[in-house]
């Protein structure tokens, strides 16, 4: 009989913070400068320069420290570990080892097969690598040190998964709650969360864990799923050959859907941490951690629990609406301009999901404002413009947050109010259209669908479709009588 | 000597501090190596138990920078100093297999 | 005028006196760099198209009034391990031959501001490691006093260029006294400050919780009004110190009546010369004759400072020295395709002897199964002799003791045994370890002609107490010099 393997998943996440500077310089963290333009001696390891710790990471790192239940180490400090990579500049990366600034912690995960916590091991920080280019033409490497010294923390959890449903599960989880905090935006396709898998298999029933791995380079939910599932296999296919795991670093290919080892022999994975003599201690005093609790924001549960009871609103909406951080604040800030709940929440439900699922939009990089929403929305109150013409305007606001009010006024998409051009268009609607015509005297009521659709086609949509209806009705019964 | 130094070692110690001797290089830093060590082991002559080890001589603690942009574009000069360059990157051996 | 016989604050006061002008001083400086550099070796760089322009625009600043303090129009040499932008900055190695800085030391920045001339940058031990300034890779530095004689280091470059004129005065870096050593084989006063007083920003890192910066010059006086210059806070450099107490000037005072002088017996034991021993103890008879206390007494844990300090410092240097692998800056081996390859050839070809020693004790002492034998022992010792500086000055106001166990070596003679070589650091190496501010002054000379020095040590955050001591000293000792000793 086959037997059984239980496979044990422990995560390293590490999260890019949303701070404006670097860890220890003030060189900018924006995205997409030229190569090597934000930078400085401190974050290229130019002889001579010193780095100095940016308070915003330590908080940063505190208020996701208390959101994942962790006890904050008090005297924390920061160790270098030192090893050799062009990305590396200094080749030793400002870390924490020793005294890491959080400990013991845990998320609670909800899947099919119910609720469970997940162990936080600790949370420190730490500075990011630079990136490297593959130069075709040279058969070289270039080097860009834009990334090198963002602040990162790395998040690492204990054992406790156990396949792919759980690991999803607990990466919702922790980016929910670090976008809640504001400390990052978590987009692993930008790999500013970016998680490492620790697996290993074990027979059920055993105690001891078996050999783990750490599979690198997984940058979608989809190819973590598929990055679990290839390295179970492969475990326990050496297992079954009576061959042993070996403990090592492998990179995941998505698009070969294999992994391969990333040993060298010049990689000796002896880091030699130490204290860095260059950075003093860190004491987070009670005042201060007070502070940062008391700054903590209102995460999703009481959020949910919040809504409930201010908003008339579905539950199931409750549960999109605060899956995003952006989302729940668009939601928010709308309703607070006076619109309806219900009204924005459809919105939100209705037409921004659609939009983001086929433009493939994070929820965080949603542009519209509030504002135009709610104008959006309150032009559709006043009758001012059509459902059809508002869809029309809010696929602009989506991909470029216009104010819908000049736009309407400026494409002219307001609603026809003329009953004259409305009633000229029915009638000629009506004449070239007498299969429709006879149907719909005939007894085929559903006929008149067909003439309102063709008469706000020919309308360009700027009609009012209940006055559309009537107006045929209307005629309609003229021709009857 | 009580300190031996085997070849292992230095290879080892070599790859980590990304230095290549040569057999005569070796030689010697098997010797010194091992005479520093055996000075070294001096230490253990001494009783720390219960001393916390001190990496800073003064308790200074919480030395931060705000969170403000400071720095701007030094790129050209960044590269003043790189032995190889290409569009405002540095050039390094190929690292990817 | 004999500019050579003045000191940096004589100088200075003549150029505001407009009895002298600042490209006279520099002009002076570069003729005995004329005269003696060729035998001597003290500058890796010599900046002269640079120092002279410098100069006349320092003294159109001094003339409107701008620059006023007691270091404006002054010749300055600072040792080639401080960043000094768009200048040559070495660290006497191959592998930063080529290295011009994009910024520079705040010290350096402090000096300049101060209007003082920087004429280049002086040689030293490479990196640092050493100490007699042979280690570097641009030849020998020679003792100005007897020139078959290292200058000691590793700051032997800035040392020798001050005995010789061929500066007035330099900035050196002190990790184990290689401001204090190299100032007492050359006769010349120089200080290592508490740490943290000077900022280390552009200071290239050998030992980073040891590395202080500070003056080597011709007497107490040039030390003091130094110091106050350089010293301050910088929000740079992490462990840089507030201090409110910086105005050393202030302790230039004769008188050190009732101050308490402790003589730590462990100093004076076997390995130390005869001839340096007696010079030293009489500068403290000296002291006690104007009116100081002079008591011996066993600080304890001597012959521990050494192998702590070598595992310290070595582990720090083979983390700080990762950065040199030839991409970035610096020497980058020839036609290496892989980048390991390019990595190990360049730094094996880069590095000298010394520094790739310490460089492979520090990775050994610091990896996998020998970092708590090792490293963490190292740390806990430096926490018991601290403890014991600690006690003694809960005692003494002073300690005073020789800067090293003989005068200057003959050349060629301290590389061959490493462990000999590091033994010669012993009375140095704990004032750095236990962070504390330490000066040499010139107290004598052995009977083959060499300079000796007495070293002052002091509690952290006092060295007023030990500038006072010094000038007073210094004041009963009377003229010293390589020109008054009718050299």
């Amino acid at each position: 009989m086959a037997r059984e393997y239980e496979t044990v998943i422990g995560l390293e996440v590490h999260v890019e913070l949303a701070t404006r500077t670097k860890i220890f310089c003030g060189c900018s963290t924006a995205f997409g400068g030229e190569p090597n333009t934000h930078t400085c001696p401190v974050c290229t390891g130019m002889p001579g320069s010193l780095p100095v710790l940016n308070k915003k990471v330590l908080e940063y790192a505190v208020a996701v420290g208390l959101a994942a239940n962790c006890k904050i180490t008090r005297y924390c400090k920061f160790d270098r570990k030192n090893y050799f990579y062009p990305d590396n500049p200094q080749n030793y990366q400002i870390s924490q080892l020793y005294l890491p600034i959080c400990r013991d912690g845990y998320v609670e995960i909800t899947t099919e097969s119910g609720t469970k916590k997940v162990g936080i091991h600790e949370i420190h920080m730490e500075e990011d690598a630079g990136k490297l280019i593959h130069d075709e033409w040279e058969d070289c490497t270039l080097v860009d040190y834009n990334r090198s010294g963002v602040p990162l923390i790395e998040i690492v959890s204990e054992p406790d998964m156990r396949n792919a449903d759980e690991v999803i599960a607990y990466l919702e989880k922790l980016r929910l709650m670090i976008q809640y905090l504001g400390a990052s935006d978590c987009k692993l396709q930008e790999g500013s969360m970016r998680a490492d898998v620790n697996l290993s298999v074990r027979e059920v029933g055993a105690k001891e864990f078996g050999t783990r791995t750490e599979m690198k380079n997984l940058n979608s939910f989809r190819a973590i799923a598929r990055a679990i599932e290839g390295e179970r296999e492969r475990q326990i296919d050496l297992l079954e050959a009576g061959e042993a795991v070996v403990q090592e670093t492998r990179r995941w290919d998505d698009g070969k859907g294999v992994s391969y080892t990333m040993r060298s022999k010049e990689d000796a994975q002896d880091y030699r941490y130490f204290p860095d003599p260059d950075l003093t201690p860190v004491h987070v005093s009670d005042e201060w951690l007070e502070q940062i609790r008391a700054a903590q924001p209102e995460f999703r549960e009481e959020k949910m629990e919040r809504y409930r009871r201010e908003f008339d609103i579905p539950d199931y909406d409750i549960e999109i609406i605060t899956g995003a951080k952006r989302m729940a604040d668009l939601f928010e800030e709308t309703v607070a301009l006076g619109t309806e709940p219900k009204k924005v929440s459809n919105w939100l439900m209705g037409e921004t999901m659609r939009l983001m699922k086929e433009t493939e939009t994070d929820a965080a990089d949603l542009c519209f404002s509030p504002e135009h929403l709610a104008k959006l929305i309150s032009l559709v109150d006043a009758k001012a413009i059509t459902n059809t013409v508002a869809k029309e305007v809010f696929e602009v606001m989506f991909a470029k947050d216009i104010d819908p009010e000049s736009y309407v006024e400026e494409k002219g998409l307001k609603t026809v109010n003329d009953e004259g051009e409305l009633r000229s268009t029915v009638e000629r609607v009506i004449a070239e259209n007498p299969q429709s015509v006879s149907d719909y005297l005939g007894g085929k009521e559903k006929a008149i669908g067909f003439l309102v659709g063709q008469t706000m086609k020919a309308m360009k949509g700027k009609a009012d479709p209940g006055s559309v209806n009537a107006l045929l009705k209307e005629l309609l019964s003229k021709l009857q009588a | 000597m009580a300190n031996i130094i085997s070849d292992e070692t230095i290879e080892y110690v070599g790859i980590l501090a990304k230095l290549e001797l040569s057999d005569e290089e070796k030689e010697q830093a098997k010797k010194d190596m091992g005479r520093m060590l055996d000075y070294i082991d001096k230490l253990g002559e001494l009783d720390t138990t219960g001393v916390e080890p001190m990496s800073h001589v003064f308790p200074v603690e919480n030395v931060f920078r705000e969170d403000v942009v400071t720095n701007g574009d030094t790129r050209e000069e960044l590269l003043t100093n790189a032995p190889g360059e290409k569009d405002g990157m540095f050039m390094v051996p190929r690292t990817f297999e | 005028m004999d500019l050579a016989q003045m000191t940096a604050v004589e100088l200075s006061a003549a150029i505001r006196e407009k009895k002298v002008t600042v490209r006279e001083a520099v002009e002076a400086s570069l003729d005995a760099i004329a005269k003696r550099e060729e035998s001597l070796n003290c500058y890796v760089t010599v900046d002269r198209e640079g120092a002279l322009q410098r100069a006349d625009e320092v003294q159109k600043k001094i003339d409107d009034g701008t620059l006023t303090g007691p270091l404006a129009g002054v010749p300055v040499a600072v040792k080639d391990n401080m960043c000094t932008k768009g200048m040559l900055t070495t660290c006497s190695s191959k592998i930063l031959g080529n290295f011009v800085p994009t910024f520079t030391a705040d010290a350096v920045i402090r000096l300049e501001e101060a209007g003082a001339v920087i004429l280049g940058k002086t040689n030293m031990d490479e990196f640092a490691m050493g100490s007699t300034t042979e280690t570097s890779a641009y030849g020998v530095t020679r003792n100005p006093w007897n020139e078959g004689h290292v200058p000691g280091g590793s700051s032997g470059g800035s040392a020798a260029a001050v005995a010789a004129g061929e500066c007035f005065f330099a900035l050196g870096s002190d990790t184990g006294g290689s401001i204090r050593q190299p100032a007492s084989f050359c006769g010349v006063v120089g200080m290592k400050p508490t740490y943290g007083t000077v900022s280390r920003y552009g200071l290239i890192a050998y030992g980073s919780s040891l590395d202080q910066i500070g003056p080597l010059c011709k007497d107490v006086t040039d030390c003091a009004a130094i110091l106050e210059i350089i010293a301050g806070h910088d929000p740079k450099d992490s462990t840089s110190m507030k201090r409110d107490d910086t105005d050393f000037t202030s302790a230039l005072q004769e008188d050190v009546a009732g101050m308490k002088i402790g003589i730590p017996r462990d100093y004076f034991g076997e390995g130390l010369d005869p001839e340096v021993k007696a010079s030293v103890l009489a500068a403290a008879e000296l002291l006690k004759a104007k009116g100081a206390v002079v008591e011996e007494f066993d600080l304890s844990l001597v012959d521990y400072a050494i192998p702590a300090y070598y595992t310290i410092a070595a582990a720090e240097a083979s983390s700080n020295l990762e950065r040199f692998d030839g991409i970035k800056y610096g020497y980058r081996a020839e036609d290496c395709e892989e980048l390991h390859k390019m990595y190990k050839k360049t730094r094996s070809q880069g590095f000298g002897a010394e520094v790739k020693r310490r460089i492979m004790l520090g990775s050994f002492v610091l990896s996998s199964g020998y970092y708590d034998a090792y490293y963490l022992k190292a740390l806990r010792v430096k926490a018991l002799i601290k403890k014991a500086f600690d006690d003694a000055f809960s005692r003494y106001d002073v300690i005073l003791g020789p800067a090293a166990p003989t005068t200057a070596p003959e050349l060629g003679k301290s590389l061959q045994d490493p462990i000999q070589m590091y033994l010669g650091d012993i009375y140095t190496i704990s004032v750095n370890l236990a962070g504390l501010p330490g000066i040499t002054v010139p107290c004598g000379v052995d009977s083959k002609g060499l300079p000796i020095g007495v070293q002052l040590i002091g509690d952290c955050f006092r060295e007023k107490k030990l500038l006072r001591m010094a000038y007073t000293y210094e004041k009963a000792r009377g003229p010293f010099g390589l020109d008054k000793e009718g050299r």
